[in-house]
């Protein structure tokens, strides 16, 4: 941590104390909404670390995410409320997934990398889809949702304070990671992999666990979504959203962690504006048309993400010195 | 499984696979010249299948109709098309990151298919083949197999052998190989690069929106063959190579076959193999069959 807070930590604080807030004044469908949010941004972050620690662009994400969830409804008993033990299992689930497909795809690089890890995914997505284990298409129910200790899952409020401290948790331990060796060895990854190797790094070992972090984290993700909609289908591990996590990362701006954050609350946020029939009427129907043109507009005017726009505010309004001197401040610090 | 019904899925999966080699050959092209990954690929498919279906009317009471009239007319939208995308879109892309493309590509795939659902509505609709290519021709004594499926055989490899002429044999073909291996190189010799992709781009959007008309009998048009197409296509590309265009042709047979006769032996597992052997093609040659070049 630096000695004077950066704008960067005071924001993302003030952004954990407005969600912590929110349950005051947001009413049912708001919690829900926030909630499926905020468990997109801890789906987001995990790709981050990818995207954006390591310079891997893994486009089968969804895979962990859906296999976090399957685990959480196929281990659930039947009869009383599951206890941590449900949470740790879709976890591990998920990253000995990740550990499986980590270590053959790692083999590639590049544009076959995220080719075979799509690959990766449309298997899982199809033993999911076309066999009993998975319910098939029709998905399968969570009867029963889990109990942690005092707190119930069952109870949306209880539910969204579970998500906003695992969202915190997931958010510094990432930050903490990133500023340590591990974290400073994948950043060295990301930049020149050759390098890193000739200075004595055995890339692959941390590549994989970074990968492997990675799908667990995705899986965290996935036990919450399926504990608060009850409810699992194949699309939560379909390309779809792998492609959806993928631009809600981009669209926040890779290489930030708040980067995730913001791309998912944007990402989320835009479309149920252009969803709303009170604001479009009847042309809310037809909302990926705003959705996709929003996202044009960013890629033309905001090539650094929603995270560079107060750098691109500052350099219109007083020039190019001082950008030098806030990108140097960003660098520094990688929340 | 006996003679001619193995002869009747051979067609099929040859017939497939050329299709997808159509598809993705505009694919592997922008992506190997360009340096684009165009996500939107997909969208110009399926623009191409519902021109089919929409133009027809309108060339029938303008130009008195006709099927190949109606591909003519598609042909030279889907070309204008490709130009102006390639214009006020994707030349802003090339100097980005290509995640910064892949987010711009994905946001024109929302257009065009939410414009496709305002324009055309949400329905699936079946596109009439043209009455002479309509029958069936006697294969064994039993079987039958449509003749608008040969006809659509037929129209990809012409299209194949014209692409590999255009590349070995004309000025223009050696500008794009030479394109997709040194750009630099080939800027700084004096050819303009900003037109050759435009050409290639909008070629490429062409050939695209071309397989979609043509497929469009066979497949009938309904909202999101796009995206699966697209991601076929990918899978097509990275198999056979990045940029390599002999590459895709041998990709796209190899995944018409497994994939039609998976659907035939082993239909539980139809969808999964692909990727199974996407996967196991890549763990062996981690750059594809044929490395572009």
């Amino acid at each position: 941590m630096p000695s004077k807070p950066s704008a960067a930590f005071v924001f993302v604080l003030a952004f954990f104390a407005t969600l912590a807030l929110y349950p005051l004044v947001g009413g049912k469908f708001g919690v829900d909404l926030v909630t499926k949010i905020m468990i997109y941004a801890i789906f987001a972050l995990s790709l981050e670390l990818l995207v954006g620690g390591t310079g891997l662009v893994c486009f089968g994400q969804a895979a962990f995410f859906g296999i976090g969830a399957y685990a959480t409804v196929l281990l659930s008993p039947s009869s009383d409320p599951a206890g941590l033990a449900l949470w740790v299992f879709a976890i591990l689930a998920a990253s000995i997934y990740a550990f499986v497909v980590g270590a053959l795809s790692l083999r590639t690089s590049g544009v076959y990398f995220i080719m075979v890890t799509l690959a990766f995914a449309q298997m899982a997505y199809y033993v999911v889809h076309d066999t009993p284990l998975g319910g098939g298409t029709d998905g399968i129910y969570l009867y029963i949702k889990p109990v942690f200790g005092p707190f119930d899952l069952d109870q949306p409020n209880t539910l969204y304070f579970v998500t906003l401290l695992s969202l915190i948790a997931v958010f510094v331990f990432l930050a903490r990671l990133s500023v340590s060796r591990f974290g400073r060895t994948l950043a060295g990854i990301r930049v020149n992999e050759q390098r890193m190797r000739a200075t004595g790094f055995s890339t692959y070992p941390y590549k994989l666990a970074a990968f492997t972090i990675s799908g667990g984290l995705a899986g965290l993700a996935g036990f919450l979504f399926a504990v608060k909609d009850g409810f699992v289908n194949p699309e939560m591990l379909s390309w779809h959203l792998s492609g959806a996590v993928l631009i809600m990362i981009i669209l926040g701006g890779i290489g930030h962690l708040r980067g995730a954050l913001i791309g998912a609350f944007a990402f989320a946020l835009l479309q149920e504006l252009f969803k709303s029939e009170a604001i479009f009427g009847a042309f809310a129907k037809h909302w990926h048309l705003g959705l996709g043109l929003s996202i044009i507009a960013s890629v033309a005017l905001l090539p650094r993400g929603l995270v560079g726009v107060p750098a691109q505010l500052q350099e219109r309004l007083w020039g190019r010195s001082s950008r030098r001197a806030q990108s140097l401040g960003d660098t520094d610090v990688s929340h | 499984m006996d003679f001619s019904i193995f002869l009747i899925q051979c067609l099929n999966a040859l017939q497939y696979g050329l299709l997808l080699f159509l598809v993705a050959s505009g694919l592997t092209l922008i992506f190997g010249i360009m340096g684009v990954i165009n996500l939107a690929h997909g969208s110009f498919y399926m623009i191409g299948a519902y021109m089919a279906f929409g133009l027809a009317p309108i060339v029938q009471s303008s130009f008195g109709g006709g099927f190949f009239a109606t591909l003519l007319v598609g042909l030279f939208l889907a070309i204008v098309l490709g130009y102006f995308l390639e214009w006020a879109f994707y030349s802003y892309l090339y100097e980005r990151e290509h995640l910064q493309q892949v987010l711009m590509t994905y946001g024109l795939i929302l257009v065009f298919e939410e414009l496709r659902s305002l324009i055309i509505g949400d329905d699936v609709h079946g596109v009439s083949a043209p009455d002479f290519l309509s029958g069936s021709i006697a294969l064994g004594d039993t079987m039958t197999y449509p003749v608008y499926r040969l006809f659509m055989s037929a129209v990809c490899i012409l299209l194949a052998i014209g692409m590999y002429l255009v590349f070995t044999r004309t000025r223009l073909g050696m500008m794009i190989r030479a394109g997709s291996s040194n750009r630099e190189m080939v800027q700084s010799l004096g050819v303009d690069i900003q037109f050759l992709y435009r050409v290639v781009f909008a070629a490429g959007v062409a050939i695209a929106a071309f397989a979609g008309m043509v497929a469009a009998p066979v497949s009938s048009v309904y909202p999101n063959m796009g995206s699966q197409v697209l991601i076929i296509c990918f899978v097509v590309v990275v198999i056979g190579g990045i940029g390599s265009i002999r590459g895709a042709l041998l990709a796209a047979l190899l995944i018409g076959f497994v994939d039609t006769f998976g659907k035939v032996l082993l239909p539980q597992a139809s969808g999964v193999l692909v990727y199974v052997l996407m996967a196991l093609i890549l763990l062996w040659k981690p750059q594809g069959l044929f490395k572009a070049g």
